[in-house]
């Protein structure tokens, strides 16, 4: 049951081959199997997915409609927000907060009869690219469990892999959907900009953010992108325009396919196994009637640079709202009053009175408390870095010019894209690396996100697809990206491939 | 210490909620006075994941305010996020508009009915819109030591106007906030209420001080949160002494090293301003563009259809008033600063009764007295334009005499009848002049002294004789009696 | 421009974060590594560029001026850490 694909389950529920109470018990088990190892999930609840599906099961028996995703189970990653569902973006922060509302993609897999099957892990509010930045636990690579699942959506791919769920939805700031979807062997999509609704998503950077599907292929993806994308009155930065219907017309190939190859993609600090396995996929559309050219990005080289100023700059405004007041973790107030006294006192004892200035109100104090204890250290690196790089005085050298190089990049990917219909490489430099092997190195860790940085600055779209294994079998993933809302095309292409290869249907095995 | 003259520099910048149904981004109430907390949703209080959407009636009157006061307004403007932390603001940021505001470079002419200063323009620097903050309440009655937080206001639409320093004196000030509260009334974008907070205001103020050396200005103070016009004078008086004799005592001018823009607050219970507690990291705001929202596009075409719907503006009545009224600009001020509806019955007693000066007293003087007495509206006032206009007219058709008049006017008010049936329910009726001629007869007759004292050449003595007459006659018009008693006089 | 531990301790009270002086003295040493890298952009020219704060070029995006339901009172105050019935309650803000 859990290797067949998300569009023959519907197809099977539709038909009662199957019903949505036995598909979700099927996953259900899944989880209780290989959970405790993989540690995807932040949150199931089997008797609320039960409910949910029997109570679509009902639905579908009694003859009345049932929505496109028919009962299929999806997972969600905890940083959107699931109305009377704890959602915590993997932070101590949010350790118990419930919001009071659903994200517009949740009303839509709602409305849609997906199963909600769990919130899975991910790196803390989405800043990472491992899942080892998770407040609650490490998740772990299905493939090889010493090694991370990639990130933000580090849940989200994994749990796919390990067929705990047959969807998921991820989001997309630097690469958290493709990024770990290539370390997985799993289908990830990240839509174009305005694609997707952000409402209710728990914003990190909301310029780059987006939500979408992670999927074992891409005609997954393509019945979940169907179902999530559209306009949406709440988010301004929604385009309106019309949804085309993926899932109708992912299995038609495209003809005189025309790729580009980032000459600059292929330099120093790519992996060889990973270049041997882009360059072989590339003779695969080749053979599928593709013509291939190099392009140039003269400015990629800059994405991570530009992408580690605008990303912490936004993240550090959109995470001013976790002061202890209004929702979410609070430090103990008393205690903390109490040391405040303490050192005025000591202060005043010692008649410093520079420091006795400087010493915090007990209100700031309240914030500085609240915010050291309830994030953790990445988030509150690039909290620091984010509010430095706006600050005064620094505000034109670094995020201002940082939005004049987006730009520069943008103009890359438009002249590409007049030559050529997508533009293709590696998702990653490097296969999964071990738990622990980067967290003392912020920066080696930045430079991961190298090949995807760029299409959330550019607000294009990207897919990552199983394109082979190393030697010692660890998932590469084939990264394309896509003219704005091209996606109906690039998950054709990626099917294509699909079609034509069996990388995606590779599992791992898990004792 | 010697005295010194001074000039008083003040700027202002007043924060007006604009008159919309919702919040600038969401569409909770903005309705004051509901219980804490019961106006807010996702949106207003910042819950993680939620996403404003701009309120596009709050645009509309944000740009007919602009364009009244003459702003330029710009193809292209955009929000920006204003970084602090403060308990009332949940987002950690206020969206308000930094480096290019949706209007510039405006001005607003201000007057003094009395003359105390020539008009002048006032320049606008910029007006933008921005939304309001929750409010702290500090909790002393349950003896905590907690505040406590409404976010009810929270997300409201503000816009904020910034006049350049042009300000020279309390009464300056005060005929521009007078002049721009009477504006924002006309224009319908605001009820301007000040004790709802609706507007408030923060001054900038420093003095130029002469000595022999020339003008040197003392460090600029913005005093914040100023909610009344009483407030403000006070303030502004109180500070200009203050900074004058820091001067006199310090020396310390703006721009030397260690002076910086100082925030005071005022307590009007002593009558002082105060220093407000403030780090110097509290002023790095860290602006940015907002990504949760686009920019804003106006064309010229839209600028133009917005000017075209603009009610006329209370300078623009005045100058109408005195032209075709032909009436001072004190009282074109007056009847203009009760709002666009009692200029609308101004004119329609003035049309009526042909005479716009004397129309201008009535509607001045009576109209308005009642209404302060009664504390009534024009809505609520009982004559119509036409019935006031009849008693204008009968009074200059020299129907009533003018004391009389007022009698009648009070009675039309008290009874809502019209001035034919005040006449007739008072007995006033013409008193024939036949009539008239023998109760004068029979009085020069009976007052022998009188009419010595007149040959006497003591002409106000006849008064004595007015007096009797209107005893045997209340309808006796006192001209009449005085010409023709002085006439019978004479010819004795 | 180099980053100095004085910058982090200013820059950790203007983002509302307490650090230990252990942690700023590794935060001063992670992020001059990580902002020394970024002032590689210094390199790029970018002479008459238009700044690009939106993935998406959009503009004049409204709702209409009309009531939608606000959230109950204790839905709104459910997620405070701490509350009355009615507000949110801080440690006193006077003269702040």
């Amino acid at each position: 049951m859990t290797a067949r694909s998300a569009a023959e389950l519907i197809a099977d529920l539709n038909a009662r081959k199957v019903s949505s109470a036995e598909l979700t018990k099927g996953y259900l088990d899944q989880i209780a199997k290989h959970d405790g190892r993989v540690k995807a999930f932040l949150l199931v609840d089997p008797a609320a997915a039960l409910a949910r599906a029997k109570e679509i099961d009902d639905r579908r028996a009694a003859g009345k409609p049932v929505g496109k995703l028919g009962g299929l189970p999806v997972a969600i990653k905890d940083v959107i927000c699931t109305q009377g569902v704890r959602t915590t973006c993997a932070s101590r922060m949010l350790e118990n907060f419930v919001p009071p509302y659903d994200a517009t993609v949740v009303t839509k897999l709602k409305s849609a009869d997906a199963v909600l099957i769990g919130k899975t892990n991910m790196d803390e509010f989405a800043m990472g690219g491992s899942t080892e930045n998770s407040a609650y636990f490490k998740t772990t690579n299905p493939w090889d469990t010493s090694r991370v699942p990639g990130g933000s959506s580090g849940g989200a791919a994994a749990c796919l892999a390990a067929g705990m769920a047959p969807l998921s939805i991820g989001t997309d700031t630097g690469g958290s959907i493709r990024q770990p979807a290539a370390l997985c062997s799993v289908t990830g999509l990240k839509p174009t900009y305005g694609r997707v609704s952000r409402y209710g998503l728990v914003a990190f950077a909301s310029s780059l953010d987006q939500i979408g599907p992670l999927g074992r292929s891409a005609e997954d993806c393509a019945v979940l992108l169907e179902v999530l994308a559209g306009h949406d009155p709440r988010d301004s930065t929604s385009a309106n325009l019309p949804v085309p219907e993926y899932s109708k017309t992912v299995n038609q190939p495209l003809a005189g396919l025309k790729l580009g190859l980032v000459r600059e993609y292929f330099g120093a600090g790519l992996d060889a196994e990973i270049e041997a396995a882009v360059r072989e996929a590339v003779k695969v559309y080749q053979s599928l009637g593709a013509t291939v050219k190099e392009v140039s990005m003269p400015h990629s080289k800059y994405g991570i640079a530009t992408y580690y100023i605008i990303a912490p700059s936004e993240a550090s405004s959109n995470l001013a709202r976790y002061d202890g007041v209004h929702y979410g973790y609070r430090t103990e107030e008393k205690a903390m009053l109490a040391e405040l006294a303490a050192e005025q006192q000591k202060l005043e004892a010692a008649k410093d009175q520079k420091k006795l200035a400087d010493l915090d109100t007990p209100l700031v104090r309240l914030y500085r408390q609240t915010r050291a204890e309830g994030f953790g250290p990445e988030v509150k690196r690039r909290i620091m870095l984010g509010t430095y790089t706006l600050s005064a005085g620094y505000y034109d050298a670094y995020y201002l010019k940082a939005l004049k190089v987006r730009r520069l990049i943008r103009g890359d990917y438009d002249q590409a894209f007049e030559q050529v219909d997508f533009v293709v490489g590696p998702t990653t430099p490097s296969p999964a690396f071990k738990i622990g092997e980067k967290s003392s190195d912020p920066l080696a860790m930045y430079l991961e996100d190298l090949y995807t940085v760029t299409a959330n600055l550019a607000g294009i779209g990207g897919i990552s697809i199983p394109c082979g294994f190393t030697k010692s079998g660890l998932p590469i993933g084939l990264q394309m990206q896509c003219r704005p809302f091209d996606e109906e095309r690039l998950l054709r292409a990626a099917a294509m491939y699909q079609r034509a290869t069996d990388w995606h249907t590779k599992r791992p095995k898990l004792g | 210490m010697p005295d010194h003259t001074y000039d008083l520099i003040v700027g202002l910048e007043t924060h007006v909620q604009l008159s919309t149904e919702t919040k600038l981004f969401c569409g909770c109430s903005t309705e004051f006075g509901a219980q804490p907390n019961t106006q807010t949703c996702p949106v207003c209080i910042g819950m993680p994941g939620s996403l404003p959407v701009m309120n596009r009636e709050a645009l509309q009157l944000a740009l007919k305010t602009a364009i009244a006061l003459n702003c330029e307004i710009p193809e292209f403007t955009k929000w920006d996020r204003k970084q602090y932390y403060y308990p009332d603001l949940p987002k950690g940021y206020q969206i308000s508009q930094y480096d290019l505001p949706m209007s510039q470079k405006g001005w607003l002419e201000i007057h003094d009915p009395k003359g105390r200063f020539q008009p002048k323009k006032v320049g606008i620097i910029r007006a933008h819109l921005e939304e309001d903050a929750g409010k702290s309440l500090h909790d002393e009655a349950a003896g905590k030591a907690d505040s406590r937080i409404d976010l009810n206001r929270t997300g409201t639409p503000l816009l904020e106007i910034v006049s350049a320093p042009d300000i020279r004196s309390t009464e300056e000030t005060r005929a521009y906030l007078t002049e721009l509260k009477l504006l924002l009334t006309y224009l319908g974008v605001s009820d301007c209420n000040m004790q709802e907070g609706s507007l408030r205001v923060d001054a900038n103020i420093n003095l130029h001080i002469h000595t022999p050396q020339g003008k040197v200005p003392t460090p600029i103070v913005e005093i914040k949160n100023l909610n009344s016009f009483r407030f403000i004078e006070r303030a502004l008086a109180y500070e200009a002494k203050r900074q004058l004799e820091v001067w006199q005592q310090t020396g310390r001018k703006l721009g030397e090293a260690g002076t910086f823009k100082q925030t005071r607050g005022w307590d009007d219970a002593q009558g002082v301003t105060f220093a407000q507690r403030e780090k110097e990291e509290s002023s790095d705001y860290r602006y940015f563009p907002d990504p949760d929202l686009c920019p804003v596009v106006t064309t010229q075409a839209e600028v133009e259809q917005v000017r075209a719907g603009l009610a006329e503006s209370p300078r623009a009545i005045r100058e109408r008033l005195e032209k075709a009224h032909g009436i001072t600009p004190y009282d074109s001020d007056v009847i203009a600063a009760q709002g666009r509806p009692t200029v609308d019955y101004y004119e329609a007693v003035a049309k009526a009764a042909g005479d716009g000066k004397k129309a201008a007293n009535w509607v001045t003087q009576e109209v308005l007295r009642v209404l302060n007495e009664q504390s009534w509206t024009l809505s609520q006032f009982p004559l119509t334009a036409a019935s006031l206009a009849d008693l204008v007219k009968r009074v200059i058709a020299g129907e009533i005499e003018i004391t009389r008049a007022k009698e009648v006017f009070n009675d039309m008010v008290a009874n809502k009848r019209s001035a034919a049936d005040s006449l007739q329910a008072l007995g006033i009726t013409k008193v024939d002049l036949s009539e008239l001629e023998a109760i004068c007869k029979e009085l020069v007759a009976a007052n022998p002294k009188i009419v010595a004292d007149v040959k006497g050449g003591k002409q106000q003595a006849v008064g004595a004789l007015v007096g009797q007459a209107k005893k045997r006659n209340p309808n006796a018009n006192p001209n009449d009696v005085r010409r023709i008693c002085l006439e019978l006089i004479e010819k004795m | 421009m180099s980053l100095t531990r004085a910058d982090v301790e200013k820059v950790s009270l203007l983002g509302r974060l307490r650090l230990s002086e252990a942690e700023l003295d590794k935060m001063t040493e992670q992020l001059a590594r990580v902002v020394g890298y970024v002032e590689q952009l210094r390199e790029v020219n970018t002479e008459g560029v238009q700044p690009m704060a939106h993935a998406l070029d959009m503009h004049n995006v409204f709702r209409d001026d009309a009531l939608a339901a606000s959230l109950p009172r204790d839905a709104a105050l459910a997620n405070a850490p701490k509350r009355d019935s009615e507000c949110y309650r801080v440690p006193a803000v006077l003269g702040e």
